[in-house]
């Protein structure tokens, strides 16, 4: 892309100074991040977004070989979002043993899996114990795995538990073998939306300060933001700059997934979806606005893969990976298919114009793919 | 990287110059998506300047397919019977006639009438069907007949396509699709259609009928066997043709769909390749107005993304698709959800007729002055 295109384009539409911002590696104020999402103008906000990630990552687009476990649907927090949630006695309710998921894991011993994504329900009745059997079980299962486990939602309900000091929760779960967290239950920050949708789960304050206080232990996370329900476009400039903030503190925030709201099967099915063009529009504004957050991810899972194959040309740089077991989405009525073979999502990133590259969850370069002819 | 060679043509067609075969395989292979997203949506704020240029169309219509038996035995297609073959078909007049009392009921306004090519249906016998569909449904528009079957109809009637044309343009067939085209280079067809009408007689087909005062529509299938270039040298003969007649309304095209059991066997091309190609189609058909969406092929979300890769029409509504949902892509969307999904793009949906005039009871769009229309200036 040839950025004087990206100016003219601007200056045709009015978005010369923000575009001038970018250009200059300047950061957006929130008033910018508000006009960005105002603005229809698709093909130019890609635009930019795509030159901030090219600026960044170059022609690489990112995936990674991982399993999700989902150990347990069991949950008070009775989110209206969720369509996973389940109390006990109601169908579908489950809650893993420690050796069940490690089950899951010795499962696809032969597959290269490098990360197991594991997160889950909050259940007061799971013990502190239970949490780092958990983790010794996953990693005892198959030790070179990654385990990325926990949102700061469970954090909470750990520390609980453990009625100990977080510092001391997380020293405890490294040990157990812990090595990042992910970055869900962070919805919108707004308190408004918070007491509106998901009043009993942590709030935006607690969810930082869990968030940075695992970054202070060494551990990496990443962090999302749930968007297309109640929220304003002020809001999500708002849970963006929070966000923002709170890297240039710790810097331990590694990729923001911005998560299209799934309605079905929820209490809140009266509300569509959001479309493509939001999709791709919030992938845009989240890579100009996050001025220092590395990675955008288009998890394919959710957007579907039009849409994730064309966010990695208007921001995002990696596309998450080939994923199995997800329950999450597909109970809220994602029609994605449960897994993409390796061969598939190489032909995606290549079609989209990408050299396909395998990370591990830190982001180091497992294997560079060939780009198929 | 930059390309200087994309960065030439970038300014050619942004001072609105035609790019040649050359410039367009060079985008097709060099540009990265964003790129031709802006250009693609360049030419059509130009072709569409204004209100226009805010508004996505779409017709109400429905697919009529009166017979699936067909003897070109194309390796693409999961629609076609042999004769005598199960499932093989010739619409009972009963059963058309409620396919379009239903598409009356909803306010329709045309018929997409296409079919298999049989080997005793002759001329007279569509054009009986059309001076009947015509004199029962006044008003509707009769959008019929494939070059390939036209040309099909002069073989069996060992006449001239002219005189075929000018039978079924009396008998009530008021534009002739652009189905059939697949792609439009020989060595192409040879393979998987090469039984099929040539390049040139689909093409003399148009000409023909553009002759004869009637417009038409133009299409393209890729991803199969095709290269680049055959994708860029078919955009070209549509683009000379509409340089000579200027009769073709629109363009359209999808991906080959690849169902179980058909012949050709080749993987399904990734939805970027139909951004890519759709944008280019935008950018070297410079001369034709109008580019459909195809979200029975690619489905609600492309379809919208597709707003901002050169597309301005959301092509049918469509209650049936016959063809297309026996490749396994059916995919009806209420019109509600049409007209979400353009508005939630920053477009007006409107309704339009086969010509592309509005004929919504809304009007057409106005134009606030406080919105951009985001064309480059």
């Amino acid at each position: 892309m040839n950025p004087k295109l990206i100016a003219r384009r601007a200056a045709g539409v009015g978005l010369s100074d923000i575009w001038e911002k970018v250009e200059a590696s300047e950061r957006l104020s929130v008033a910018d991040g508000l006009r960005l999402y105002e603005h229809d103008d698709l093909s130019l906000i890609g635009a930019m977004g795509d030159h901030v990630r090219r600026r960044l990552h170059g022609d690489r687009a990112y995936f990674n070989v991982n399993q999700h476990i989902n150990y347990t649907n069991l949950c008070n927090k009775l989110c209206k979002f969720c369509a996973f949630q389940r109390l006990p006695g109601q169908d579908g309710a489950y809650c893993m043993t420690p050796d069940e998921a490690a089950d899951e894991i010795r499962k696809r011993l032969d597959d290269p899996v490098t990360e197991v994504h594991m997160v889950a329900g909050v259940w007061p009745q799971l013990d502190y114990g239970y949490f780092l059997d958990l983790l010794r079980a996953v990693k005892a299962a198959r030790p070179s795995i990654h385990i990325k486990a926990f949102t700061m939602v469970e954090i909470e309900e750990i520390q609980r538990v453990a009625k100990k000091p977080l510092e001391e929760v997380f020293a405890d779960l490294m040990e157990a073998g812990l090595d990042s967290l992910p970055g869900g239950g962070a919805e919108i920050f707004a308190e408004r939306v918070h007491r509106a949708l998901f009043p009993l789960k942590i709030g935006a304050d607690r969810w930082l300060e869990i968030a940075g206080t695992a970054h202070k232990a060494g551990l990496r996370t990443n962090c999302t933001m749930m968007y297309g329900h109640i929220e304003t476009l002020e809001e999500r400039v708002d849970h963006l700059d929070r966000l923002r903030t709170l890297q240039d503190e710790t810097g331990g925030f590694q990729t923001l997934i911005p998560l299209s709201f799934h309605p079905d099967n929820t209490e809140m099915d009266d509300i569509k979806a959001p479309t493509a063009h939001d999709d791709l529009r919030n992938i845009a504004v989240s890579r100009l606005f996050l001025d220092n957050i590395p990675h955008i991810k288009a998890y394919w899972i959710m957007l579907g893969v039009p849409t994730a194959q064309m966010a990695l040309n208007f921001g995002a740089d990696d596309i998450d990976g080939t994923v199995t077991q997800e329950r999450i989405y597909h109970d809220a009525g994602a029609q994605t298919p449960q897994a993409l073979s390796r061969p598939d999502l190489v032909q995606l990133i290549a079609d989209a114009g990408f050299v396909p590259v395998e990370r591990d969850t830190l982001y180091n370069v497992v294997k560079v793919e060939e780009i198929p002819a | 990287m930059v390309s200087r060679a994309v960065d030439t043509i970038c300014e050619k067609v942004l001072a609105d110059e035609a790019v040649t075969a050359e410039e367009g395989l060079v985008l097709h292979e060099e540009a990265d998506l964003a790129t031709l997203s802006l250009l693609a949506d360049h030419v059509r704020c130009r072709l569409h300047p204004g209100a226009s240029g805010r508004t996505v169309t779409y017709i109400v219509d429905r697919n009529i397919n009166p017979t699936n038996v067909c003897i070109t035995d194309c390796s693409f297609c999961a629609f076609y019977r042999r004769p005598n073959q199960d499932e093989s078909y010739v619409l009972p007049r009963e059963e058309i006639y409620t396919k379009i009392d239903e598409l009356r009921a909803v306010g329709g306004e045309l018929v997409l009438m296409q079919g298999g090519h049989h080997p005793h249906l002759k001329t007279e016998w569509y054009c009986e069907l059309l001076s009947d569909l015509r004199n029962r449904y006044p008003g509707l528009h009769l959008h019929a007949m494939s070059p390939p079957e036209i040309h099909h109809l002069s073989l069996l009637d060992d006449c001239s396509v002219d005189d075929v044309i000018a039978r079924l343009k009396a008998a009530g067939m008021a534009s002739i699709p652009g189905g059939g085209a697949e792609i439009l280079v020989d060595r192409v067809r040879d393979v998987i259609a090469p039984k099929k009408t040539s390049t040139d007689d689909w093409l003399g087909v148009m000409r023909a009928a553009h002759a004869q005062g009637l417009r038409t529509t133009a299409t393209m299938m890729f991803g199969h066997v095709e290269t680049a270039a055959d994708r860029i040298e078919h955009l070209m003969r549509i683009r000379d043709l509409q340089d000579e007649t200027g009769g073709f309304t629109a363009f359209a095209a999808w991906n080959y769909q690849n169902q179980k059991g058909v012949e050709l066997d080749v993987p399904k091309t990734t939805p970027a390749v139909y951004f890519r190609v759709i944008a280019i189609s935008r950018i070297v058909l410079h001369n034709v107005a109008n580019i459909q969406a195809s979200y029975v092929t690619q489905g609600a979300k492309a379809a919208q993304t597709s707003l901002r890769f050169g597309v301005n029409d959301f092509g049918g509504g469509m209650m049936e698709e016959n063809v297309v949902s026996a490749a396994g892509t059916f995919e009806l969307i209420e019109l509600a959800e049409i007209e979400r999904q353009i508005r939630a793009a920053g477009f007006e949906p409107r309704r339009r007729n086969f010509f592309y005039d509005i004929i919504d009871e809304r009007g057409p769009v106005e134009l606030d002055p406080a919105v951009s229309t985001g064309a480059l200036t």
